[in-house]
């Protein structure tokens, strides 16, 4: 999984947006040890202060606690991760309704086209 | 230990009757990464010559590490200028041992290290290497010292893409997490993400000194659009150049 920056963002967010997306695929599994934060910020180019406030964001969101003879760990408490899943699936619907909008699909037929597909 | 690593007050530089610097006030803190942007002639360099002690203010005052420019603050300073100052007949071996002999900070394990990741031997000749080599062959050289304060005067000009990355890589991973970074560059996009905080200069002032976050939520676009903005030149009316 590439990390890619948009312009429009503070990039901590974006960081902390992509960290939250690894979690949820498995990419880092609940209970496992998160990389420290001068290797992730070197794996994505950018400022270890700025990965540092990604993972303190990921940390208030509960899916990441600081441990302190191990690091950072991701959490192992799966509801919370469960709740990460849905914000995440809300925004890209709320994404996707944007878009019908745009082409002058209101919302029973948005979803209505969804399920044809 | 001064909290603040740079300090200015009320700083001028004039080369002649030209004002290249004109009360410049700044404070820049320890363990950061600062941009120093700006478009040419804007007075980039100026502050980065002055800050080394290759020239003198014309007035105003300026501090590192709460001193006074002197000896003391060259030796907490690692400066790659904007133009190679080594003879091309000169090895890599020779700049390494260079370095070793110059700066006491220097770590010259490292330095060798990061010269082989970069496909360079110690036998190479400096008028050998390609543009880009030797960019980062004198990034390497600087960034091998354990200094408080960095300065990169416009590192990544005139390189391609993909070394760019890897001067970037290299900053990332070998500054001093107590010392300070400050990058002077007109090629924002490349280097916004790797920055804390930006320090915009426009005719030899200050116009803007905050975190990269700070203008990205503020402005809702990135440093690069907001300098873009800033600075665009207006076209004269008719569009006739």
């Amino acid at each position: 999984m590439d990390w890619v920056f948009t312009d429009d963002r503070p990039i901590w967010q974006q960081l902390s947006q992509q960290l939250t997306r690894r979690i949820l695929t498995g990419v880092y599994p609940p209970g496992s040890k998160l990389p420290p934060v001068r290797e992730l910020a070197a794996q994505a180019g950018v400022n270890p202060n700025t990965m540092q406030r990604a993972l303190a964001q990921l940390e208030q969101s509960g899916l990441a606690e600081a441990n302190r003879t191990a690091g950072r760990l991701v959490t192992e408490d799966l509801q919370a991760i469960e709740r990460a899943r849905r914000e995440q699936a809300r925004q890209i619907i709320a994404d996707y309704l944007r878009a019908m909008e745009e082409l002058g699909y209101s919302f029973d037929q948005a979803a209505a086209l969804l399920k044809e597909e | 230990m001064s909290e603040m690593l740079i300090e200015s007050w009320g700083l001028c530089k004039s080369y002649g009757r030209k004002a290249a610097l004109s009360g410049v006030d700044l404070s820049v803190g320890r363990g950061r990464i600062v941009g120093l942007l700006g478009p040419n002639g804007s007075g980039k360099t100026t502050l980065i010559k002055l800050l080394c002690g290759l020239l003198q203010p014309t007035a105003g005052r300026l501090a590192v590490a709460g001193q006074e420019i002197g000896p003391e603050t060259k030796a907490l300073i690692s400066y790659l200028p904007d133009r190679m100052y080594f003879a091309g007949w000169m090895r890599a071996v020779d700049l390494l041992d260079l370095f070793r002999d110059f700066y006491p900070d220097f770590d010259y394990e490292k330095a060798v290290a990061m010269c082989h990741s970069l496909g360079v031997e110690p036998g190479h000749r400096l008028k050998t290497m390609s543009k880009g080599t030797k960019e980062k062959v004198q990034l390497a050289l600087v960034m091998a010292r354990k200094a408080q304060l960095y300065l990169l005067d416009e590192p990544i000009a005139g390189v391609d893409p993909a070394a760019r990355d890897f001067i970037l890589h290299t900053i990332l991973t070998n500054y001093n997490e107590e010392g300070t970074v400050l990058i002077s560059t007109h090629l924002i996009a490349d280097i916004e993400k790797v920055l804390d905080e930006a320090i915009f200069l426009k005719e030899g002032k200050v116009m803007l000194h905050e975190t990269v976050d700070n203008i990205r939520e503020r402005e809702g676009k990135s440093v690069d659009a907001l300098f873009r903005d800033i600075f665009r030149a207006q076209p004269l009316e008719g569009g006739a150049f």
